[in-house]
């Protein structure tokens, strides 16, 4: 057995014996660690002197792929980015194509868009909730979060057909209009969901367990957050009101009321509490959304970009040529590049589109939020205990599929 | 183990045949998981214990995290370059009996991602029991793997088990080659001897069911 | 969308239209003319192509300027043309303002030969997981930042995984068909 590892020189190796410190890896297999993540902890007993996250185990190379396919083909690939929030990365794809070609989204569209954005932002967050609890101890209420998962699930798979990777978004609308029963089923969801919150918060929000694990835990200040780049309910927690809902609006987020969640601590507490009041912000946007519902088209009128309805194509010979372009060529986007940011669930979801013309993108990249709230985790562990690291990594809410694409 | 390879030396067929019976009824009965969830389908795997789509009720009680108190490997996710080796060495941490599920298409084949970075299949790197297909598939779908799995399981025999030869299951991947920090051309030099992804475990030596 | 490329010569006051960001680069263009080679206003967004070696300095005035305020840098995201352009690749640093809500763009085009840029590490410390998946997918070297490795590839990889001439099922025996 010999060692082939050569450390490099900017890792100090400080595993003396009989000394205080040892350097041990925690991950890439590890229950706690919500994926494949792997971090280097230099540990002095049960405390962490340093810690370096080492990724990249569930690199999937999907910014490459999207070069090898066509708009409309990459909109499946997003949805395994992000994976407890599949709705969004397709949203963030779809409008950044929808902005390259400039077109005009109707109006139910919209609606839609955004009632489903923020149910499975719900969604996410119960994902989020039961794993944290799980990890710090309360295993409880992981079965508590996942019944109310598995209601916005049946929801979502009613609209798209996947329960995990909807696909739901074109570019140029949605898929397909809402089926019958839809707002029945969805206003009923929401009419239990309150209830629901409240039950979270009475198994968890006044145990003091859960409180002396949580608070004055993980700490970042508001500057150290803005310069590491966080974003979402972790910059939130740390005092900043910034909210691209509110800071860059899109998809009509500007007409609806709603409050944005910030605690000043910039512990793990704090972001719990964020995005506990998140889910009941959501859920305003959604009730807000679904009484919006008026009858409409679904796409947009742009003929060489959106597939045609299934009636019209089998009927008229235009809508037939069209939908074989569509689907066979794929459509011609200008050239030109943007930049278009949405507020996901877990913060800043990015999409960095260049079009050089032709149907397919010449560069397609996602600035990730958990990418970029995972490379604050040593500023916010070091000087923890071990078990500290895995609360903070859970209220990160980090997903490797977005860290690592 | 020991008791088992005398016993199936020395004692004729029929009482071996019962004692099959019991064996293989006690081990599908408590078929635990070792959490290997690594991706989307990991999220259906949780789905799956949740208590809509109760996995415990078919003996899938607790998901061990460490792999040496885990039966089964449940592959939920895609496996990247950088993961395989790890994979590898789980799967060999895990003690005899071991069965391994591959759940959902990017474990079963690649998936939708042809490319330089996931693995076209577990299967090249471990020996697998039952495919799943889908993406992600259902956690029902993810039950009635355990159930066929548990269909194979009362299928063996005891004769057919016998110990892993201890060299084997350790040489499969050099320890300490987890990638820590390095990328030197000269290292690449030393780490050149071939690792072997498909090392054939006497688990397909055994007489098949 | 055409991109029209506006120079201080030609347009010396710019007009400031409705909404577009044209205060942001009055600003640059009033105190350091030189480090905008080019400025690109399309799809209500603006990009500045700023010289490799202004790089920093225009990213830590645009930082402390109290007129733009980009104290926040959404991203740096690296694009190559193509093994036949020159300049080969590009990196796109995304800004945005945390007060303000104001997002910028500044470029930088490399050379395939010298695809060096100094590190704006200094600037925000985001920047360094940023330019470590940079390096790592197209093999721009960033200089001076302070732990420049692999970050998402195995480290023993060969090669630069998002370039053009990368194939995308990579090399034997990584292609296992």
């Amino acid at each position: 057995m010999s060692s082939v590892v050569n450390i490099p020189p900017q890792f100090e190796v400080v595993d003396r014996p009989l000394d205080t410190q040892m350097t041990i890896s925690m991950g890439p297999q590890h229950p706690s660690t919500h994926g494949v993540l792997r971090l280097e902890l230099v540990l002095d007993g049960e405390m962490v002197v340093k810690t370096t996250p080492d990724i990249g185990y569930l690199h999937t190379g999907m910014e490459k792929l999207f070069e090898y396919k066509k708009y409309q083909q990459g909109i499946v690939i997003t949805d395994r980015m992000d994976y407890l929030n599949p709705l969004g990365n397709n949203l963030a794809y779809c409008m950044a194509a929808e902005k390259l070609l400039g077109l005009e989204i109707p109006e139910r569209a919209q609606v839609i868009r955004v009632l489903m954005c923020e149910l499975q932002r719900i969604a996410s967050h119960l994902v989020w909730l039961g794993t944290h609890a799980l990890d710090i101890g309360a295993m409880t209420v992981f079965f508590y979060c996942f019944r109310e998962r598995e209601k916005i699930l049946n929801l979502i798979e009613a609209a798209s057909g996947g329960r995990l990777t909807p696909s739901y978004f074109r570019i140029g609308g949605l898929m397909m209009d809402l089926p019958a029963g839809f707002e029945r089923r969805c206003k009923q969801f929401l009419d239990a969901f309150p209830g629901a919150v409240d039950e979270f918060h009475t198994l968890l929000t006044g145990n003091r367990i859960f409180q002396n694990r949580t608070q004055g835990v993980g700490r970042i200040s508001a500057e150290d957050a803005i310069d590491w780049g966080l974003s979402g309910p972790c910059l939130r927690g740390s005092g900043v009101n910034l909210d691209i809902r509110r800071a860059n609006p899109y998809c009509g987020y500007e007409n609806y009321d709603f409050e944005v969640p910030t605690e000043p601590d910039g512990d793990v507490w704090a972001r719990y509490m964020v995005r506990m009041r998140e889910m009941k912000e959501s859920h305003k946007i959604s009730a807000q959304a679904l009484s919006r519902l008026r009858p409409g088209p679904v796409k947009a009128d742009a003929p060489k970009v959106v597939l045609p309805d299934r009636e019209a194509m089998k009927s008229h010979m235009d809508a037939l040529i069209h939908h074989f372009l569509i689907v066979a060529e794929g459509f011609d986007v200008p050239a030109g590049e943007v930049y278009f940011p949405i507020e996901a669930s877990k913060g800043e979801l990015g999409v960095y589109m260049k079009s050089d013309g032709g149907p397919k993108p010449s560069r397609v990249h996602f600035r990730g939020p958990s990418f970029v709230n995972l490379s604050a985790l040593p500023v916010m562990a070091e000087g923890e205990m071990v078990a500290d690291v895995v609360a903070i990594i859970g209220s990160l809410d980090i997903v490797l599929g977005e860290i690592d694409r | 183990m020991g008791l088992e390879n005398i016993i199936a030396e020395a004692l004729p067929e029929v009482l071996t045949t019962q004692l099959d019976s019991l064996i293989n009824w006690a081990r599908k009965s408590s078929l635990w998981p070792a959490t290997f969830g690594l991706a989307c389908c990991a999220i259906e795997m949780m789905n799956s214990t949740s208590s809509r789509n109760d996995l415990a009720r078919f003996g899938s009680e607790v998901f061990r995290a460490s792999p040496r108190q885990a039966d089964v490997m449940i592959v939920s996710g895609r496996v990247s370059r950088k993961m395989a080796p790890v994979l590898r060495r789980i799967y060999d941490q895990m003690p005899e009996p071991k069965w391994v599920i591959s759940m959902g298409a990017c474990a079963t084949s690649g998936g939708v991602f042809d490319n330089y970075a996931i693995v076209q299949g577990v299967d090249k790197i471990v020996p697998v029991d039952v495919y799943i297909p889908g993406c992600p598939p259902r956690p029902e779908m993810l039950i009635h793997a355990v159930m066929m799995l548990q269909e194979k399981v009362m299928k063996e025999s005891v004769r057919d088990r016998k110990d892993v030869p201890e060299e084997e299951a350790r040489e499969a991947v050099p320890p300490g080659t987890l990638p820590v920090t390095d990328g030197s051309a000269a290292l690449k030099e030393a780490l050149a001897e071939p690792r072997p992804y498909t090392i054939a475990s006497r688990h397909e030596r055994r007489r098949s069911s | 969308m055409a991109s029209e490329p506006e120079n201080k010569e030609t347009n010396p006051l710019p007009t400031p239209e409705a909404g577009a960001p044209s205060p942001l680069v009055a600003a640059l263009q009033r105190e350091h003319p030189e480090w905008i080679a080019e400025v690109i206003e399309a799809f209500s967004e603006t990009t500045i192509v700023v010289p490799r070696e202004h790089i920093v300095a225009a990213c830590s005035f645009l930082k402390t300027s109290p007129e733009t305020r980009f104290d926040f840098l959404s991203d740096i995201c690296g694009a190559d043309r193509g093994p036949e352009e020159d300049p080969r690749f590009e990196v796109n640093y995304h800004l945005f303002s945390t007060t303000k809500h104001h997002r910028l763009r500044l470029k930088v085009v490399l050379s395939e030969e010298d695809a060096h840029v100094p590190t704006v590490t200094g600037v925000w410390r985001t920047a360094n997981w940023h330019e470590r998946e940079t390096f790592d997918l197209f093999g721009v070297i960033f200089d001076g930042h302070p732990d420049l490795r692999r970050i998402l590839l195995p480290d023993d990889w060969q090669g630069h995984a998002l370039r053009k001439d990368f194939p995308l099922r990579g090399y034997e025996p990584y292609s296992l068909k």
